[in-house]
């Protein structure tokens, strides 16, 4: 029991930070990125990589992602995704068509991994054993989710108390009203959509230290991150700590009680639970 | 009515008859292409009836697939049932877990829809592994028929027949305006009364029946089911490309798409099996980027610029 409990939250705190990431880029950009899953195995792809190749810690690889995906996903933004919201006549349309455009970028990532590493990314990093309150779980774990804690912080403040953050909160709330005060919109947007790129590979990259990925797994993390974001309610970030901290929770339940098989059967069963009886999210002020 | 209505109907009628006679000129690998076509312009019409005029991007086709094919070997290799009552049952099943899913996350936003359909298939895969693994042992499932590919061609050809005069019917009915209403703009729907609910409903209902159907009579093709291969959420990207690929908003866009495209997917397949995803993805940036209203949508454009250039 309080084996699921500490590793249930040492693992919410990398889901929490992973659904930072697209709460940037859905909640402040609106752009609906199914993509997301796959920039993480992309950084999960990069630390197993660099490791097995070079020796390079995977805290160092956390380092070097960061930038690197902020450099890719604000190309994306730039150049990919900016004219479908320029084309874009109303918000639904511009869901499909970011859908769309996402899925595509998505399968071309997929493409790319696989052909430079078609099987498992499996290696061994800090993997001993520690003990935390009378429960033994791994070090990688609690490293993980200590980096994990540091950067969510970092970001939670930077957003409360700078005035680029207030900037980017006031669009979240309403990209026409942030136009009016003189914000440039545009440039936030493409600002959080790179920031939520970059915060997510850094995300897969601490994952890729204590569970093994491969190329075509991206797509659970998306749904993982999607049922954390909705839970929460959309640009809430407080929420998304606690639905992070309530899939942690039960995926590791499910997962030790029952068959590791089925987590995202309990992810599917919680997002139904949200969505018959609170869709605007735990924290939500409105729906979507 | 309009004439061009019925115009259309003989022309759908006149392709179908012609259609019946593929399997005599072809055989061996060009009918089974054949096959694989016909089993997406069924499964691409089929979406197309729902996700075209309503825009909601539906990924719950491979799921609804899986569960055709799959109750077929369950039923066939666990209970000793004739082909034929899974064939009946499949379906109704499907529409059952539709009518669910309608219910959960087409009251909301297009969003929460497709994310919901987006993991369907993954998730059905891991529960039945489950419930196969623990509960009825991990023995293989078998479908054997008389069936050949040309008796598979023929069937499916009947499907995609009905679905197609069901389109027409619907195009031409109260709930397919509706549908076109909310796809324009679902607030407006909803302030002019429509119960837009229950519109969207009862179409993702008979698209996840028609999926199952299909997945139901393929799965004689493959003589040994396993889970992992009748829920393919592939498959439930390639019906979204080609129906999108065509034009989803004419309901003879999808079969311009999937001719082509099960050609090409095919060609693929065999000169660059790793490249596959990938070629995957950038079909997607095509329509998105080049593409939006599909083939159909394209030529329409151009008749049109003709038109105002002579007058």
């Amino acid at each position: 029991m309080l084996d699921i409990l500490v590793s249930g939250l040492l693992l919410s705190g990398t889901y929490a930070l992973v659904a930072m990431g697209l709460n940037l880029q859905y909640g402040v950009a609106r752009i609906m990125n199914l993509a997301n899953g796959e920039v993480l195995v992309l950084g999960a792809l990069a630390a197993f990589w660099l490791y097995t190749t070079s020796q390079v810690s995977p805290l160092l690889t956390v380092v070097l992602v960061a930038p690197v995906s902020f450099a890719g996903n604000w190309l994306i933004y730039r150049y990919l995704l900016k004219p479908l919201v320029r084309r874009s006549k109303s918000q639904g349309a511009l869901e499909v068509d970011s859908i769309l455009a996402t899925f595509g970028m998505s399968f071309i990532i997929i493409g790319v991994m696989v052909s430079i590493e078609g099987g498992f990314f499996a290696y061994k990093y800090l993997s001993e054993p520690i003990s935390i309150i009378g429960s033994t779980t791994s070090l990688n774990r609690l490293v993980a989710f200590g980096v994990a804690v540091l950067i969510g912080g970092g970001l939670y403040l930077w957003l409360n108390h700078t005035r680029a953050g207030v900037a980017v909160r006031a669009v979240s709330v309403s990209t026409e009203a942030s136009g009016l005060v003189g914000i440039n919109v545009p440039r936030v947007s493409a600002l959080a959509f790179a920031l939520g790129g970059a915060i997510t590979a850094v995300g897969g990259a601490l994952i890729s230290t204590f569970i093994t990925l491969d190329a075509s797994i991206g797509v659970v993390f998306t749904m993982k991150a999607l049922i954390i974001v909705i839970m929460g309610g959309v640009g809430e970030i407080r929420g998304a700590i606690v639905a992070a901290a309530i899939l942690g929770l039960v995926e590791t339940a499910v997962a030790t009680l029952i068959d590791p098989g089925l987590t995202l059967a309990a992810a599917y069963l919680i997002f139904v639970l949200i969505l018959l009886f609170r869709p605007q999210g735990l924290f939500g002020r409105r729906a979507l | 009515m309009k004439p061009s209505g019925w115009l259309e109907l003989l022309i759908a009628a006149a392709l179908v008859v012609l259609a019946a006679f593929v399997p005599m000129f072809a055989n061996g690998y060009w009918l089974s292409i054949a096959v694989t076509g016909m089993m997406y312009i069924a499964l691409s019409t089929s979406w197309a009836l729902f996700s075209g005029p309503t825009h909601y991007i539906s990924l719950a086709t491979g799921a609804f697939f899986g569960v055709g094919g799959y109750m077929v070997g369950t039923m066939m290799s666990d209970y000793q049932l004739s082909f034929w009552v899974p064939l009946i049952v499949a379906p109704l099943v499907a529409a059952a877990l539709a009518l669910l899913i309608g219910i959960a996350t087409l009251r909301l936003s297009g969003v929460y829809f497709v994310i919901f359909t987006l993991g369907l298939a993954e998730m059905i895969r891991n529960l039945i592994s489950w419930i196969q693994n623990n509960f009825l042992g991990s023995r293989g499932l078998y479908v054997l028929t008389d069936f050949r590919d040309h008796h598979l061609y023929w069937m499916l050809l009947g499907v995609a027949g009905v679905i197609y005069l069901l389109g027409w019917i619907v195009n031409r009915s109260r709930i397919g305006f509706a549908l076109r209403i909310i796809g324009n703009d679902e607030t407006v729907a909803r302030h002019v009364g429509i119960n837009t609910a229950t519109a969207k409903v009862i179409m993702f209902t008979t698209t996840g029946f028609f999926a199952a159907l299909v997945g139901a009579i393929i799965a004689p093709r493959w003589s040994y089911i396993e889970p992992n291969q009748v829920f393919s959420p592939q498959l439930s990207f390639l019906v979204v490309i080609m129906a999108l690929l065509g034009g989803a908003g004419r309901l003879w866009g999808p079969l311009v798409g999937v001719i082509p495209f099960t050609i090409i997917w095919e060609w693929v397949g065999v000169q660059f099996p790793n490249q596959s995803t990938l070629f995957l993805g950038l079909a997607f940036l095509l329509i998105v980027y080049v593409l939006p209203n599909g083939v159909v949508g394209r030529i329409e454009q151009l008749r049109d610029r003709i038109g105002e250039g002579r007058s």
